[in-house]
C-alpha cells in the first residue's frame, strides 16, 4: 500500500468512528449514564440484591431465630458468632434461646449461604448497599435487638 | 532479536559513538495495563523487549487448600473469586465435578439457565475485554461502550442471582434460585439491544486503521507452540488450534444446541481479537435457542443436606470466557474434599506471554497481553 493510499484509508477509518461519536453526541437519549449520589433516593435495587445481613423483628420485638447455629456451621469464613443460653420452659424442659447474633461485615463475601441454611427464616438480607464507616469495629454488628425475644411458634 | 541487530548495525553504520545497554524495567504489580497484580520484570534493549519474567503470586490466596477444609457446597463461592469474570462458569465447573462423582441429575430447566448465564457471562466478558483492548491501545470510547453493553447483563445478573460479580449461583444440583420472572424477557431485549450495537464495535474499532495496525502481525503464535505451551480458549483458537470444550466435551446439553467454533488460522493480535469478537456472536445465537425452547419445571435435582462424594478422583472441565477450566477432586469419603486442584486457563496463556513478545515493541506487549485477556486472580488462585 502506498503512502498517500494510507493516509486515505486511516483518515476514512477515522472518520467513520467521528461519525459514531457524532450519532451519540447528537442522540443524548442513548446516553445510559446515571448520577450516582443524585439518584439516591430514587435508586431501587432488585429485591434478590445481597447488601447486609439483618434480623427481621416483628411489632413486639419478637425475632425467628431459635439459636441452632445452622447459619455459623454454613458460613465459609467465620462471618457469624450466634451465643446461647439454656433456658427452663415452665412444664421443666431445657431449651436453647438466642443470646446475641454476632455479624462480622467485614469478612462476609454475601454469598447466601446463611440465610438458604436457616430453617426458620430468621435472617435475610437487605439492600442498603452502602457500607462505609468511619472505624472497623463498627462494622461488627448484633442483629437481634435489645430485649428481644422469640416468637411464640418456636418457642 | 534480529530487529535488535539491525538496529545495533544501523547506529554502527552511522558511525555513532553512543554506547547502548540494556536496562530492566517493572510493570506492575499496580499498573493499569497488567489488568491486576501481576509484576513483568522487562529486559529491554532501548523501545525492544529481550526478556520477560512474569512475577506471580502477589494475589495468591491458596484457593485450592482452603477448599480442603470447605464444604461441596462452600467451596462454590470461593471459586466465583478466581476468574472473576466467569463467575459462572466457575461455579458450574465445581457443580458438574460433584454431580458427575454422585451420579445426579440436573433438571432440564437448571441446565437451560445454566448455559443462558454461562453465555450471559461470555458475552459480558467479552465485552469488558474488547472495552480495556481498546483502552490499552489508546481508544477511550470502546471502554464506555463496552461497559455500557455489559451493565445489562450485570443488571440481570443482579435481580436473578442477586450479585454482580461473584455469583454463587450454579451450585451441585441444578441452580440456586429459579430465574427471576422478568428474566427472560429481559434476554429477550438485550439480545435485540446487542445484535444492533454490536456493528458500531466493529465500526469504531476493527475497522479503525490505527488499530489494524497496531495489531495485524503483533504477537504471532505459531499453532504448535499454542499446543505445547497448553493454550486454550480464544488464544489458542486465533492460532488455529481448535480445543473448545463445548464442543468436544460437552456438557449441560451443549451438544443439543447448534453453534459453531470461531477458529482464525493466522495467529496474530487480530485473530485472536477476531475470534472474541465472533463468540460474542455464536454466544447470541445460543442464547437464542435457548430462550426459545426455555423448559418448565424444577430448577434443583435430588441432593442430600450433607454433599459427600464417593471414594475416587472426579475430573470435570468447562470452557471458560478465556479458555479450559478443569477441576480435579480427590474424595476420600468425607464431606469435603481430600485434595481439589484447579487447572486454571490463565496460568497456561500467560506462560506463552514470553515466547510471543521477545523481539517486539514494549507498546506492541501491552497490546498482545490484552488480547491474551489476562485475569490475574485466576493464574495465582
Amino acid at each position: 500500500m502506498s503512502y498517500i493510499e494510507n493516509i486515505l484509508s486511516t483518515s476514512v477509518s477515522l472518520l467513520k468512528g467521528m461519525k459514531m461519536t457524532g450519532y451519540y453526541f447528537s442522540h443524548p437519549k442513548e446516553i445510559y449514564t446515571r448520577q450516582y449520589p443524585e439518584n439516591r433516593k430514587t435508586l431501587k435495587l432488585p429485591e434478590r440484591f445481597r447488601a447486609e445481613l439483618t434480623m427481621p423483628h416483628d411489632e413486639f420485638n419478637r425475632h425467628r431465630c431459635s439459636g441452632c447455629t445452622a447459619c455459623e456451621i454454613a458460613c465459609p469464613n467465620g462471618t457469624i458468632k450466634v451465643l446461647t443460653y439454656m433456658e427452663t420452659t415452665p412444664d421443666n424442659k431445657k431449651k436453647k434461646r438466642l443470646d446475641t447474633f454476632i455479624y462480622r461485615l467485614s469478612m462476609c463475601t454475601f454469598c447466601n449461604l446463611c440465610v438458604d441454611s436457616c430453617p426458620s427464616d430468621a435472617i435475610k438480607f437487605n439492600q442498603h448497599f452502602e457500607h462505609s464507616v468511619t472505624e472497623r469495629k463498627q462494622l461488627t454488628k448484633v442483629l437481634n435487638r435489645q430485649g428481644s425475644t422469640v416468637t411464640d411458634e418456636l418457642k | 532479536m534480529e530487529q535488535v541487530q539491525n538496529i545495533v548495525s544501523d547506529r554502527e553504520l552511522q558511525g555513532s559513538n553512543l554506547q547502548t545497554q540494556e536496562y530492566f524495567i517493572n510493570v506492575g504489580p499496580q499498573h493499569p495495563s497488567t489488568h491486576g497484580v501481576l509484576h513483568l520484570k522487562i529486559k529491554l534493549d532501548g523501545e525492544i523487549i529481550e526478556d520477560v519474567d512474569p512475577i506471580l503470586g502477589y494475589i495468591h490466596r491458596s484457593v485450592e487448600k482452603m477448599c480442603e477444609k470447605l464444604s461441596y457446597r462452600q467451596i462454590i463461592p470461593i471459586t466465583s473469586r478466581m476468574d472473576y469474570l466467569s463467575a459462572h462458569i466457575n461455579n458450574q465447573a465445581v457443580a458438574l465435578a460433584v454431580e458427575k462423582a454422585m451420579a445426579v441429575e440436573v433438571p432440564p430447566r437448571a441446565r437451560a439457565i445454566r448455559i443462558l448465564m454461562a453465555e450471559l457471562t461470555r458475552i459480558g466478558s467479552h465485552q469488558l475485554w474488547w472495552g480495556v483492548m481498546g483502552m490499552d491501545l489508546g481508544a477511550l470510547t470502546p471502554f464506555f461502550w463496552g461497559f455500557r453493553d455489559r451493565e445489562m447483563i450485570t443488571e440481570m445478573f443482579e435481580e436473578t442471582c442477586g450479585t454482580r460479580l461473584t455469583m454463587n449461583y450454579i451450585i451441585p444440583g441444578g441452580v440456586a434460585t429459579d430465574v427471576h420472572p422478568d428474566f427472560i424477557g429481559k434476554v429477550k431485549n438485550y439480545i435485540r439491544h446487542l445484535r444492533k450495537k454490536l456493528p458500531e464495535y466493529d465500526e469504531i474499532l476493527t475497522g479503525n486503521r490505527i488499530f489494524i495496525e497496531r495489531t495485524r502481525g503483533v504477537g504471532y503464535l505459531s499453532p504448535e507452540e499454542a499446543v505445547s505451551f497448553g493454550c486454550t480458549g480464544p488464544t489458542a483458537r486465533g492460532s488455529g488450534v481448535s480445543c473448545d470444550i463445548r464442543k468436544w466435551h460437552s456438557y449441560d446439553g451443549y451438544d443439543k444446541l447448534d453453534f459453531n467454533e470461531v477458529l482464525f488460522n493466522e495467529g496474530d493480535n487480530l485473530a485472536r481479537y477476531k475470534v472474541r469478537i465472533k463468540e460474542i456472536w455464536e454466544s447470541l445465537r445460543i442464547i437464542e435457542q435457548v430462550v426459545e425452547n426455555f423448559p418448565e419445571g424444577e430448577v434443583m435435582g435430588k441432593m442430600k443436606k450433607v454433599i459427600k462424594l464417593p471414594k475416587g478422583e472426579f475430573y470435570q472441565r468447562v470452557e471458560t470466557a478465556r479458555g479450559e477450566l478443569g477441576v480435579y477432586i480427590v474424595s476420600d469419603g468425607g464431606n469435603t474434599p481430600y485434595r481439589i486442584k484447579f487447572r486454571s486457563p490463565n496460568f497456561s496463556n500467560l506462560s506463552v506471554l514470553k515466547k510471543i513478545v521477545v523481539g517486539s515493541k514494549i507498546a506492541d506487549m501491552v497490546a498482545t497481553m490484552s488480547t491474551l485477556d489476562l485475569v490475574i486472580p485466576d493464574i495465582d488462585r
